[in-house]
């Protein structure tokens, strides 16, 4: 067994999982928040301003972030329920169930800033075409996740269920991906392209770039420590859980 | 691998592929019907319905903007190819002047397109405006036709 498969191995066993991302967590949570604060102000305060749309074009520093992780998120569920359902390695199955709201509130951000620019600026908040409407779909199929996840009393069996409505859905992931070349919309095209040259001047792509990576290092943080209390009430009889209650019992003391 | 797991993989697989296949066919059937506006070419050449309610999208034609009495405004949507006059009686959104893109709501009466709602589309470009200042100039300079906005796919 090579190192990387034995690292994943190891990955995979509850309390291992446990501890690594207890070490984890604080790194993340802080690095994704001071990551953020520094695009944020960049974005808002130091990147000029648009010559068409002068300041109101700020949003999409929010929106366009928040889009590529609801994305993300889903990809990640669904790589997720796939090994859960395939080797029902009980982690697969936590990560997948936990990055369910996680995306879900990405899209949700998405939706809204998407909304409240859109008023302004094309003059509807909302119309049905085909990005818009394959958003929407991405969001009820996070909300769908949860909500089966939480109506079936039994949790692996739960996460199973879920896990094939995840896996299923992913086929949303490319019409959301390509829907504004596949079809006439009102919704804009891709500005930033990893082929060819991207559409927005660099000035403004920086800090772009920069909340991306800081919403993607939140969005681990996030999966994390929700992965952690899911472990810890899934495996709550199991020797290393004891463990560790008893240990920050006497911490307490 | 275990025979219990490649017997998942393979029907888990299987059923990926099913669900895609699905899903390809039913995005091509809809293709026609995903149509969510007509250029005004498409409309001249008879495409779009008589005397149902349908979107326009196009470019505002150069010098084509008459605005009436209060609201009313009229221009012409072009794409290139072929003209159309649209009327409108309300607010207009921030971004709508001439050779923008726009999408009007609406339906023919008598050759022209009485819009009820009028949408404009952004571009996906953004640049500062210091630079799409400068860049227009070096436009001018040199005789080249502006092209920040582009023409309606």
């Amino acid at each position: 067994m090579n190192t990387l498969t034995l690292w994943f191995h190891k990955f995979g066993s509850p309390p291992t999982f446990f501890r690594v991302t207890a070490l984890l967590s604080p790194w993340l949570f802080g690095a994704a928040f001071l990551i953020g604060l520094a695009g944020i102000y960049w974005g808002l305060f130091v990147a000029p301003a648009d010559y068409q749309q002068s300041d109101a074009y700020r949003i999409i520093f929010i929106h366009v972030p928040c889009a590529w992780m609801g994305l993300f998120a889903y990809i990640f569920m669904a790589v997720n329920a796939f090994i859960a359902l395939v080797w029902r390695i009980k982690i697969s199955e936590i990560l997948a169930m936990t990055s369910a709201p996680v995306g879900a509130f990405f899209t949700a951000v998405t939706l809204a800033t998407g909304s409240i620019w859109g008023k302004p600026m094309w003059g509807t908040w909302w119309t049905w075409d085909a990005r818009l409407t394959s958003e929407l779909v991405l969001l009820f199929l996070f909300l769908g996740v949860i909500g089966l996840y939480n109506a079936i009393e039994d949790r692996r069996q739960a996460a199973r269920a879920a896990a094939f409505l995840a896996l299923v859905g992913i086929v949303n992931v490319p019409i959301v991906h390509f829907s504004v070349s596949w079809w006439n919309t009102l919704h804009q095209g891709s500005t930033v392209r990893l082929l060819g040259p991207s559409r927005i001047d660099s000035s403004m792509l920086w800090p772009l770039l920069l909340l991306a990576l800081a919403t993607h290092i939140w969005f681990f943080a996030s999966v994390f420590a929700r992965s952690r209390v899911s472990l810890l009430e899934l495996e709550g009889g199991k020797e290393w859980a004891r463990d560790i209650a008893l240990a920050t019992e006497h911490g307490h003391e | 691998m275990t025979p219990t797991r490649k017997r998942r993989l393979i029907l888990v697989g299987l059923i990926l592929v099913a669900v895609a296949v699905a899903t390809a066919l039913t995005v091509a059937a809809l293709q026609e019907n995903m149509t969510y506006l007509f250029t005004p070419s498409e409309i001249v050449a008879g495409k779009a319905p008589a005397d149902a309610r349908f979107r326009i999208g196009g470019m505002v034609k150069e010098h084509s903007i008459e605005r009436g009495q209060s609201l009313t405004v009229a221009f012409v949507v072009t794409d290139g190819d072929d003209d159309m006059r649209v009327e409108y009686e309300g607010i207009l959104p921030d971004l709508f002047r001439e050779k923008q893109s726009v999408i009007a709501t609406g339906s023919m009466q008598g050759g022209k397109f009485i819009a009820t709602e009028v949408l404009a589309k952004h571009d996906e470009t953004y640049v500062p405006r210091d630079v799409a200042e400068a860049m227009e100039k070096a436009h001018r300079k040199h005789d080249v036709p502006a092209t920040a906005d582009k023409p309606t796919p």
